[in-house]
């Protein structure tokens, strides 16, 4: 009735596990009953849960993330503290326990915090940075954040219900065929990943569709912000590569469940092709992390040097470079395989090749600092941060594109300090400069700036002391995923490393502290105008929040940096320009299709881990009707009246011509 | 916000890269385009992925194509009749299918309806061709858990057909789709997808026809 | 020197709080133990032609790299500060958006960078591939060497010896290593020796090594096989070349036998087997495991028919 499940299933005899589900079903069970009991739910079900607006879907995926990233960090904090301890010793982790973290360590990082972080973002802000009302698909939208939110879902209910995987983030066969991983872990992470990267898949054809046929009158290509052509450039690699992801698990899945043999041992299975496989998906996967982060520090550099982007053209040339680039590289991970000097050597150049257009875009950076007067706001200092480390990150990896130096370097901590170097050099800062430099906009007012500072200088600190003696230790011959260890020589730097990890901690309180007391403080922290960095782009002609058509007349679009040159001309004149003629806006319907269809999914991979099939088929049966029943519905949008455009237009222009009061009384 | 005048003259255009008033480079800077191209675009971008998918298990097969574990290969395998016949069921369903999209331009029910009923049994054939092939397979011992090239056989073929066997739940939802609410302009732009999809898994078919088949018998 | 474990350099303390004098002889103690030789610096001090070879690679890139970052970086932090807004010195250039010159200097100098580096990448990726013979005027000693779960196999054929966990070389000679594995992925890695490479269940894989100095050096599974990993570490023990006939033949009147029953004995999953030698009885062992006349190892048993959730 239940396939393999059974009371055997919780972890009652592990005092570790068993304290972590508690943790996780009470802190879940009291928000339930906290937002219950204060009568939230209906607004929360109306206004976010079957919401089809992409600012408010984009919110929820920032969320998520965030969510997500105390989760992954609490298991960082769990490896290290374990390493700093092992020492000669078996530490307090057992290795099936420690094996499962760093496994969900990776995996929470990279598919629940990285990507809805960056579609989140991205969601949010390209279609007000288009001129435009929503993006080309809002229900999908809706849909494929849900999917992504099931995965994380599934995860985390591993903590309850049987084990995650004890193979890494990436399930490298054999060791992840059923031989040598018999239980349910392998399967949690294969089914959570197959129904989040659907997902992913369909934020990605979203956002491609949205940027090339979803544009604000006269927005040409060349008038899009690099942020936009950075996201068309990482969702291009989503379409292009998350359907190898796809059928790749989709074979280990066939191996484990049906006997079948892609990559086993036995009957003539090739696990070397799994490898090939994986990293075609896995190293374009890192760019579609880190375009985006490169997209937002354009963003952020330019308005706050108050000057625009230097070599827009160029930019946007390296940007597609490195797209094109990053799927001819992926033999890098793996040179260590025995490919031979030609393969190796190929790829190995290639690896170095996509150097050159991300070393174009530090120096576009660069000079657009040059001759700027710089503002040093919190996002500001996330860009500086990561210009510096990410200079470090990026020669590391060069130097691990050398097969050579990859010979004796592979898998080590040096490795590990490398990738870790980019992605939160690059990714995570970015993310956070993201974050705190859009937020207002999400929500009508700032963030606190002393405590972002103090979460910015403890991240980056705390980034520097984790790492390199990550790196020193990885030249000494550690390798990494070690649960215990034995060579005295390592035992500082990895305790050194370990203080690193407690000082992000403190940069993740101060963080969560900032968000706690910028809400307390909303009120003197509010952003009247719309425009609290005077900004370039379109986001910035909108009121924060925006309503939900955005624009109450779409943008023409004449030069590059639109808002820009309306706000030159604006304050040339000492006036804003006339009133447009207002008209009724209609606007797509909210739908449930996304949750509910994501809640069949649950239950569908819930079922398929536990063999249950008939949940199985019964989910399947609902995630069909679900689609059609919406496919059933007669009126999928509605009509915002003329008058209530008018007024909430009106109200706006009111409020940015106080601001312009104020700029004439000053001067 | 205010609909933005014309440039003042006088103040340079930073990039000087500005090629004038609305000039569009892509369709996309005439303002947002009509519901049916970015629904059709988004459709045929999803369909691009598809196919990347199936390049991905294209490869997979190439790989393991003579990793036969002893057992048999394509040449003891398979039987050319069977599949010239699948493909000629196949090809047939996407030219009917083709008449069932004049049909709905032209708001013929009772053709549509004609049109994809035999689309429709022509897809079971195929579907019916293929079980009975894979049944066989299976039943001789030569099943996807003999060999890596059995088991990669057996996903590649085999998601093909998944594929439209989904199509074929699609087409019963169309129709009675049609039937409930007539040819309604989003239902219209449902059936383009539902037309592109059904022609892409001819595209595959005859890319596996080919690849398997074909190469497996005779190279 | 490499050595698997033994006392830390710097002077032991009890857990009582440091203090600030006390952390500045231990931090002084630390640097002037890293400078010393007694520190086992693995990668960076190589002790065979390989590893220095990689070494000297990884070196010059890095070298070459800086030479670049290290400017730029400078200039970050340079234009950073100097065009501060509260800078009233700092000039104001909002048009400064496009300059040919800097275009050709910023996308020419990576690319000459990464041009040199690719020459380096080319030669070395050719030169340092693992299955190229080593020159040298000795003969190359054959060793095989299998990963199991999670222990290491290292089968001499010529001596007719084995040993679990301890590859005893001698020095100056080459190392023809043929490599497998019983059951799932592993890398075999000794750091001060050089390149490492994948050993995987049903194909062989070739590696030269060699031991230019004699010592006892640090060995490492360098790609994770499952809960015994952290315990795949083996020592090397590089020793003279009469030593290491010495030892051949010592370990050839073993009383230990290694043959398909002794071999699936030690497939079964294990972790810290002390190091020990057998005598060869089988000398087409390496080849069945290769060609899986001997099965792959059968991984976890707990559990078994009916392994569900806690595999022990």
């Amino acid at each position: 009735m239940l396939g393999k499940l059974s009371w055997e299933a919780i972890p009652f005899d592990q005092p570790i596990p068993l304290f972590a589900a508690s943790a996780v079903i009470l802190i879940a069970l009291g928000v339930l009953i906290y937002v219950g009991v204060k009568g939230w739910l209906p607004y929360l079900w109306r206004e976010w849960i079957t919401s089809v607006d992409h600012k408010r879907i984009g919110v929820m995926y920032t969320f998520l993330a965030m969510i997500m990233l105390l989760r992954g960090s609490v298991d960082a904090a769990m490896m290290r503290s374990q390493q700093a301890v092992a020492f000669h010793a078996p530490g307090y982790l057992p290795p099936d326990h420690y094996d499962q973290i760093f496994s969900a360590h990776g995996t929470i990082m990279i598919f629940f915090v990285g990507m809805p972080f960056v579609i989140g973002l991205a969601n949010f802000v390209v279609p007000l940075q288009l001129g435009v009302r929503d993006v080309a698909f809002p229900t999908l939208n809706s849909v494929g954040f849900w999917l992504t939110a099931t995965g994380a879902l599934l995860v985390n209910l591993s903590l309850i219900f049987g084990e995650f995987a004890r193979t890494g983030w990436l399930p490298f066969p054999p060791l992840s065929e059923a031989t040598y991983s018999p239980g349910v872990g392998v399967d949690y992470y294969l089914w959570s990943l197959e129904i989040s990267g659907l997902g992913t898949l369909v934020a990605g054809i979203n956002l491609v569709t949205t940027i090339l046929k979803v544009r604000a009158p006269g927005m040409t290509y060349m008038r899009m912000t690099i942020f936009c052509w950075t996201v068309l450039a990482s969702n291009l690699l989503i379409i292009a590569a998350f359907p190898v992801l796809t059928a790749t698990l989709a074979m280990l899945l066939l191996d484990r469940y049906l006997g079948f043999h892609f990559f086993t041992n036995e009957a003539g299975g090739n696990m070397m092709m799994f490898m090939n496989l994986i990293w075609v998906w896995g190293h374009p996967e890192v760019y579609i992390l880190v375009l985006p982060a490169f997209g937002i520090y354009s963003e952020v550099v330019s308005t706050f040097s108050g000057k625009p982007l230097f070599g827009y053209r160029s930019m946007v040339v390296a940007t597609m470079a490195i797209c094109l680039i990053s799927f001819m590289v992926w033999l890098h991970h793996f040179f260590t395989m025995g490919a031979g000097g030609d393969v190796n050597a190929i790829f190995g150049i290639a690896s170095s090749i996509i150097a050159v257009p991300t070393g174009v875009k530090i120096y576009n950076w660069l000079f657009t600092m040059y001759g700027g007067r710089i503002r040093y706001a919190t996002p500001m200092i996330w860009s500086v941060g990561f210009m510096i480390t990410f200079a470090i990150g990026g020669l590391t990896g060069v130097l691990l594109a050398v097969p050579p130096a990859d010979f004796v370097l592979h898998n080590s901590l040096f490795l590990v300090a490398h990738f870790h170097n980019v992605i939160i050099g690059a990714v995570v800062f970015g993310a956070f400069a993201g974050y705190t430099y859009w937020f207002p906009k999400a929500f009508g007012f700032k963030l606190h700036e002393g405590l972002g500072r103090l979460a910015a200088i403890f991240w980056i600190a705390g980034f520097y002391v984790t790492f390199i003696p990550l790196y020193i230790v990885g030249l000494m011959g550690m390798t990494r995923r070690m649960q215990h260890y034995d060579v005295a020589d390592w035992r500082p730097w990895v305790l050194i490393a370990g203080i690193g990890g407690v000082l992000t901690a403190i940069g993740i309180g101060f963080q969560v502290a900032q968000l706690a007391v910028s809400i307390r403080r909303r009120e003197q922290l509010r952003d009247d105008t719309g425009d609290p960095w005077d900004g370039r782009s379109l986001e910035w002609a909108t009121p924060s929040p925006p309503p939900a058509f955005n624009f109450a007349v779409l943008p023409n679009v004449t030069g590059e940096e639109p808002y820009w040159g309306v706000k030159q001309r604006a304050r040339e004149r000492m006036a804003l320009s006339e009133e447009p003629n207002y008209e009724a806006i209609e606007m797509p319907r909210n739908s449930p299709t996304g949750f509910v269809c994501a809640f069949f999914a649950t239950l569908m991979g819930f079922a398929l881990i536990w063999h249950i099939w008939w949940l199985v088929i019964a989910g399947a049966v609902g995630a069909y009707a679900t689609f059609v029943v919406f496919a059933w519905r007669d009126r999928d949008e509605y009509l915002i009246p003329a008058e209530t455009v008018a007024r909430i237009d009106r109200a706006n222009r009111q409020a940015r011509r106080e601001a312009l009061n104020r700029l004439r009384r000053d001067q | 916000m205010t609909h933005v005048a014309a440039a003042p003259a006088g103040r340079r255009d930073p990039y000087a890269l500005g090629h004038g008033e609305g000039a569009a480079a892509g369709h996309g800077a005439g303002g947002p385009a009509s519901k049916r191209i970015i629904v059709g675009y988004g459709f045929w971008i999803f369909l691009l992925s598809d196919i990347v998918m199936f390049s991905a298990l294209f490869a997979t097969y190439a790989v393991l194509v003579d990793r036969t574990a002893g057992g048999p290969s394509g040449k003891d395998l398979f039987d050319l009749g069977s599949a010239a016949a699948e493909t000629g069921f196949l090809l047939a369903s996407s030219f009917i299918c083709g008449l069932a999209s004049l049909a709905a331009a032209v708001r013929s029910k009772r053709w549509f309806y004609i049109a994809m009923a035999a689309t429709c049994i022509l897809g079971l054939g195929f579907l019916a061709l293929e079980i009975d092939e894979f049944a066989k397979f299976i039943i001789e011992g030569n099943g996807p858990t003999r060999s890596a090239f059995l088991s990669a056989f057996f996903t590649l073929v085999g998601c093909h057909g998944l594929h439209v066997s989904g199509g074929i739940l699609w087409l019963l939802t169309m129709i009675a789709q049609v039937f409930a609410k007539g040819f309604r302009a989003d239902i219209m732009r449902r059936f383009l997808c539902f037309a592109l999809f059904w022609h892409a898994l001819d595209i595959i078919w005859v890319g596996l026809f080919t690849i398997v088949y074909l190469m497996g018998v005779y190279v | 020197m490499g050595v698997v474990s033994g006392r830390p350099p710097w002077p032991s303390r009890a857990k009582r709080g440091v203090g600030s004098r006390q952390a500045g002889r231990l931090a002084l103690a630390g640097a002037l133990a890293i400078g010393l030789s007694g520190c086992d610096w693995g990668v960076l001090d190589p002790k065979g032609p390989v590893g220095a070879a990689d070494r000297t690679i990884l070196i010059d890139s890095v070298a070459i790299m800086l030479a670049i970052v290290i400017p730029t970086i400078i200039a970050i932090l340079a234009f950073a500060w100097w065009f501060r807004a509260s800078n009233p010195r700092a000039r104001y250039l909002p048009d400064f958006v496009y300059s040919g010159r800097v275009e050709l200097v910023v996308w020419s100098i990576p690319l000459l960078t990464i041009i040199l580096l690719g020459g380096v990448t080319w030669i070395g990726a050719h030169e340092l591939d693992p299955a190229k013979p080593l020159a040298s005027p000795n003969k190359p000693l054959p060793i095989q060497v299998v990963s199991l779960d999670w222990k290491w196999l290292f089968i001499y054929p010529e001596q007719k010896v084995a040993t679990v966990n301890r590859l005893v070389a001698p020095v100056g000679v080459p190392l023809q290593l043929s490599l497998t594995s019983s059951s799932v992925m592993n890398v075999f890695f000794v750091p001060q020796l050089g390149s490492m490479i994948y050993t995987m269940n049903g194909m062989t894989v070739h590696l030269n090594l060699e031991a230019d100095q004699p010592g006892v050096y640090h060995g490492l599974s360098a790609h994770f096989s499952g809960d015994g990993f952290s315990d795949m570490h083996f020592d090397v023990q590089a020793i003279s070349a009469a030593d290491f006939s010495a030892w051949a033949q010592q370990s050839g009147a073993s009383d230990q036998i290694l043959d398909a029953s002794a071999y699936e004995d030690l497939a079964k999953q294990s972790a810290n087997l002390p190091p020990k030698v057998y005598r060869l009885a089988d000398e087409n062992l390496f080849n069945d495991i290769v060609t899986q006349k001997l099965p792959p190892g059968p991984g976890p048993q707990a559990g078994r028919p009916n392994p569900t959730v806690k595999p022990h």
